[in-house]
């Protein structure tokens, strides 16, 4: 019993340590995807953020420093992927093509360019990264040390997450960046700028995933590498498909695979199942899901679409 | 004379040549801006394309897989589908070509053709069951394509690691596959060229290359599904079932994509490396088809200077120059080539204006 209830806690531990990064890039694809831009340079974005976290952190010693700019550098390419899509009109996935080879692309020739042609930042010193909540608090190894004893940022993210909830549903600007995902003619003729509310969702979805690219540099793994993000941006987009385009669906989904990472990093340790199967589970679980469920689900009616003004 | 003119402005080779330009402009900046003289870094891009003889023959192998990879999203451009799982329809080739190659023991000129059309039916059938989902599910393949990459990566991993696939020694990779099984020169000719990868790899990216230039522009399966790619609707309505069509290209194209993944290996590789993160062969080939304009025979082109521009970009480390810079300038180069319409649209104010 004992053995089971510190496994259980283990596990929760890897699930809220996994998780925030695909929260916080699902919350960011929500924005602008539901605005009618898609994004697939969430990859990238949150690649140029884990960089740019771990290099700020690691000069300035202070990890929230680290965190927000880490937020910059991703808003930064989404301000590229905004002017690109939405002023320019070019086709939003080759956009988002771009982004993925640029956000990689920039962070490894930075990091070489800064750190003497190696491709890795040096290691962060633990006072360096983002706080824990409950340093000290608990006996190391605990079941409450696991659970309740994880960075700051992990809490704060879910509540971000019911923010986005509440701007989506409850406020002007939610009701408008869903419309004009549907249907920008109509909103234009109503008066809405389509223009600015795309921008604004799709610069912070850029936000938002170079928050979540810092995320694991300055929390899960304390350094850059090349391999430090594969593949976590096409989870959160992953995630945002199979909790149909909403924030709360997109927690859940990321919850879910935020799980399944959780499982893997303790079955690593056994070796009991291979690592690459269950790494293939949230993809699968996405495929399965949506040729059986979310398959008939809405996608946004303008998504991917090019709106030309007609002023 | 202005009729030539407005030909010029009009056709895409400008406004490509002008994204590489500009591609190359920003490559500089940043280059600069870490210290590092583009000039310098830029002719040692140069040098080691043209320097040697030998080191063209290494462009041509570094190009041959791009080319396939090219080939298979300019496909999938002119029949209306954007195939951007060519990533995993490459990596899904190579390693069928991979198992294929040290499982089963025949002479070379069956084992060679068995690797092929192995790779090619695995890279078909990784995007064919896109497609249905998209004919019977409505659900946009793109979305589909992204979760397939990476289907594609974990279980190439996991088939890696198999017992008698993966190598006893020697690093996470398979082990080798049987000579019977690689397209390389002999030996002697090798030893002459000076070159031990060199392969007949880059000669099948030419011939089918042809191939699918006389498919698109010279068949009526070629005009059939350029049709449903340029107007789904007036396909239907002229009696073209469009949903076959779709499959059709989408096999098509994820066949081209395998055999990219089965000519890297039987050529260059000669086994399968377990990966840390893609490999990027699906999404160089988006950039090639870019620069190509989605012309087969352009792809050629475009692959090479792809090629040359990995091989090329892999020895800038010599002169302490990141090879990312070329990250940086294809990214630029794709943007550039995606906003092109604005340029043209500006260069015909312009000589509108002059008329005027």
């Amino acid at each position: 019993m004992e053995i089971f209830i510190q496994n259980l806690g283990l596990l929760i531990n890897a699930t809220l340590i996994a998780t925030p990064p695909l929260l916080l890039a699902a919350l960011g694809s929500c924005f602008s995807e539901r605005s009618g831009v898609v994004n697939i340079g969430i990859e990238g974005m949150m690649t140029i953020g884990a960089f740019t976290g771990a290099v700020v952190a690691y000069f300035s010693g202070n990890g929230w420093l680290g965190f927000l700019c880490g937020g910059l550098a991703g808003l930064v390419l989404g301000v590229i992927h905004a002017v690109v899509c939405i002023q320019l009109h070019a086709d939003q996935t080759i956009a988002g093509t771009a982004i993925n080879f640029l956000g990689p692309g920039l962070a490894l020739f930075l990091c070489k360019a800064i750190f003497n042609n190696s491709s890795e930042t040096p290691a962060l010193d633990g006072a360096h990264k983002l706080p824990k909540l409950f340093d000290g608090v608990f006996k190391a190894g605990s079941f409450g040390y696991n659970v309740l004893n994880v960075y700051a940022v992990a809490y704060l993210v879910f509540l971000f997450a019911a923010v986005c909830w509440f701007v989506f549903y409850k406020t002007r600007f939610g009701t408008h960046l869903r419309a004009v995902g549907e249907h920008p003619e109509a909103c234009e003729s109503l008066g809405i700028n389509v223009y600015l509310v795309r921008y604004s969702c799709v610069i912070l979805s850029g936000l938002l995933a170079g928050l979540g690219g810092a995320f694991v540099t300055l929390a899960t793994v304390s350094q850059f590498r090349p391999t430090v993000i594969v593949g976590q941006g096409f989870i959160a987009i992953a995630a945002v498909i199979f909790g149909k385009f909403s924030p709360g669906g997109a927690m859940k989904a990321c919850l879910l695979f935020g799980f399944c990472s959780g499982i893997k990093s303790l079955a690593s340790m056994s070796n009991a199942v291979s690592p690459n199967l269950i790494s293939m589970i949230p993809y699968i679980v996405t495929i399965l899901a949506l040729v059986f469920f979310v398959g008939k689900a809405h996608t946004p009616a303008a998504n991917g679409k090019v709106f030309v003004r007609s002023r | 004379m202005r009729g030539k003119k407005k030909g010029i402005l009009e056709s895409n080779v400008l406004y490509t040549v002008i994204a590489l330009i500009v591609g190359f402009i920003i490559g500089a900046v940043f280059l600069a801006a870490a210290g590092i003289s583009p000039a310098v870094a830029y002719g040692k891009l140069v040098d080691s394309v043209f320097g040697k003889p030998k080191y063209l023959l290494w462009t041509l192998i570094y190009a041959s897989p791009v080319i396939f990879t090219g080939l298979s999203v300019a496909f999938s451009f002119r029949t209306g589908v954007f195939n951007i799982g060519a990533e995993g329809q490459f990596v899904i080739g190579a390693l069928v070509a991979t198992v294929i190659g040290i499982l089963v023991d025949v002479p070379a000129f069956i084992h060679i053709p068995l690797c092929m059309a192995g790779a090619a039916a695995a890279g078909a059938l990784w995007s064919f069951i896109v497609g249905l989902m998209k004919v019977k599910r409505g659900i946009h393949e793109v979305l589909s394509f992204i979760m397939f990459n990476w289907i594609a990566f974990y279980l190439s991993n996991y088939v890696v690691n198999l017992g008698g696939i993966r190598r006893e020694s020697g690093g996470e990779a398979s082990k080798d596959v049987l000579a019977s099984a690689r397209i390389l020169f002999p030996e002697s000719v090798r030893k002459g060229l000076d070159c031990s990868a060199a392969n007949a790899g880059i000669f099948i990216a030419v011939i089918v290359a042809v191939v699918i230039w006389v498919i698109i522009e010279k068949t009526t399966l070629g005009y059939r599904l350029k049709a449903v790619g340029f107007n789904n609707d007036a396909a239907k309505f002229s009696g073209i079932n469009s949903d076959a069509s779709v499959l059709t290209a989408l096999g098509i194209s994820g066949a081209l994509a395998g055999l990219g993944g089965a000519v890297q290996i039987l050529g260059m590789g000669g086994r399968l490396s377990q990966y840390a993160g893609q490999e990027g062969f699906g999404f160089q080939g988006i950039t090639v088809a870019l620069i190509a304009g989605s012309n087969p025979i352009g792809c050629i082109f475009a692959g090479v200077f792809y090629g040359a521009m990995k091989y090329g970009g892999s020895k800038l480390t010599m002169v302490q120059a990141p090879t990312e810079v070329i990250d940086i300038i294809m990214g630029c180069v794709i943007i550039i080539i995606a906003i092109s319409h604005v340029f043209k649209a500006i260069l015909k104010r312009i000589t509108a204006k002059k008329e005027a």
